[in-house]
């Protein structure tokens, strides 16, 4: 084949469209024709330049909540309107009072089964050989790499100034659903930062601030209708801080 | 029992459109050029999206789906009036031979912005197919099926963005050296 041919399907090959027996064959020639190489180098480095120069505009936070708020009223609203008009009245104070004390002492359970998997959930994944799938200390690599991996965004604190490293993250499963996981070192301690969605309203009903899991430190809290656990071996006044950073991060 | 199937497609509407907001509101941003615009594109994009959920067919491409009400709403917007789509494009313009090649121009970070220029001097049917490509990352059968073409014009209108934004990056070299 001529040169001319190959050049007309550099395009799809630099674009991953070319079958894996024409990528190879196109391959071959690439590694014997300096020119048509020069050529495919060329469109991959324009594919990757348009790449990074396309990522350029970031929505405001504003914005963001005002369109997660807009998708969330809609279902709120038809299950309120339901309950109060099927369910609220027939409930007696008797049938209430059982209701509530079962539901506290489910709850409870509940929050000790979450907060258990939490705990092992750090204790593995720092055993393990290679804790983190994306290694950066930088939040603006961080960040974006759990885009399309997890079904939320986020916002991460900027840590200069403070003794808090960002090591890195990963995506952590609690039950079924999907979180970020992310790693903070503070003076040879590690923390792990977890972030669930809040599916069902199963993580709005557990209750908020310091806790201990399996004699870790932990502080939990909701939001933006995100549920956030740092847990650790470090003292509760660092779990506190960098749950502080991570409260303010906008 | 209706509130478990509301509550169902309301969380996977959620699950599904939630993750694209970001890339869904830089792409709104590279259309309209501007702020406002883009702001209310996005928000009318999910009002619609979720609207027509029920007609949205699972298994099929959601993002692509999405993608297509965002252009297709910023195409009736007052801005998108403005814009004059191609249809045809089997038409025999010839863009000019580039002369220099600007590799080394890519190379440096610095020229991120003189890319951004650049993307910004395309027209939109240009910028917007190589925003779906190179930044979405998305397959030609996605960009075909969020463009409403046939596979077969991708390529082709692919190939002629490029050599636009060639032409547009060493236009801006020889610019830049001179006034710059």
């Amino acid at each position: 084949m001529a040169c001319n041919e190959w050049r007309d399907k550099l395009d799809s090959y630099v674009d991953g469209e070319l079958t894996p027996a024409e990528a190879a064959t196109l391959g071959a020639h690439l590694r014997s024709c300096a020119e048509c190489a020069a050529d495919a180098l060329q469109r991959a480095q324009m594919k990757r330049a348009v790449q990074v120069a396309g990522k350029r505009y970031e929505p405001s936070t504003e914005l963001r909540n005002k369109i997660a708020k807009s998708i969330a009223v809609k279902s709120h609203r038809r299950i309120a309107l339901k309950w109060k008009l099927a369910l609220i009245p027939a409930l007696g104070l008797l049938a209430a009072a059982f209701l509530l004390t079962s539901y506290f002492g489910r709850q409870r359970r509940e929050q000790q089964r979450v907060y258990s998997e939490l705990a092992d959930l750090h204790v593995a994944t720092l055993a393990s050989s290679t804790p983190v799938d994306v290694l950066s200390t930088d939040r603006h690599t961080v960040k974006p790499w759990f885009q399309g991996k997890v079904p939320f965004t986020f916002n991460l604190p900027d840590l200069p100034g403070s003794e808090f490293t960002l090591l890195g993250g990963r995506v952590a499963y609690l039950g079924q659903v999907s979180g970020a996981h992310l790693i903070y070192q503070i003076r040879k301690h590690e923390i792990s930062v977890f972030i669930f969605p809040d599916r069902d309203g199963e993580m709005r009903s557990l209750p908020s601030g310091p806790a201990n899991a399996a004699s870790f430190n932990m502080q939990t809290w909701m939001k933006d209708d995100l549920r956030y656990f740092v847990i650790g071996d470090a003292s509760k006044e660092d779990i506190k801080a960098l749950s502080k950073l991570l409260q303010d991060a906008g | 029992m209706r509130v478990p199937e509301d509550r169902a497609s309301a969380a996977s509407f959620a699950d599904l459109a939630l993750p694209l907001f970001d890339q869904l509101y830089n792409f709104a941003r590279w259309l309209t050029q501007d702020k406002a615009e883009a702001e209310d594109l996005v928000q009318e994009t999910y009002a619609k999206a979720l609207r027509g959920f029920s007609s949205f067919q699972v298994g099929t491409n959601f993002r692509a789906w999405i993608y297509r009400i965002l252009r297709n709403s910023f195409l009736n917007s007052r801005a998108g009036l403005k814009v004059t789509v191609v249809i045809d494009e089997e038409d025999g313009e010839t863009l000019p031979p580039v002369s220099s090649t600007p590799e080394s121009l890519l190379m440096e970070q610095a020229n991120r912005e003189i890319v951004q220029q650049a993307l910004e001097t395309l027209p939109v049917h240009f910028r917007e197919i190589l925003l779906l490509c190179d930044v979405e990352d998305m397959s030609y059968k996605e960009i075909a099926e969020t463009l409403s073409i046939p596979a077969g014009t991708v390529m082709s209108r692919l190939s002629r963005a490029r050599k636009a934004l060639r032409v547009a990056l060493s236009e801006k070299k020889q610019g830049g050296g001179r006034g710059l």
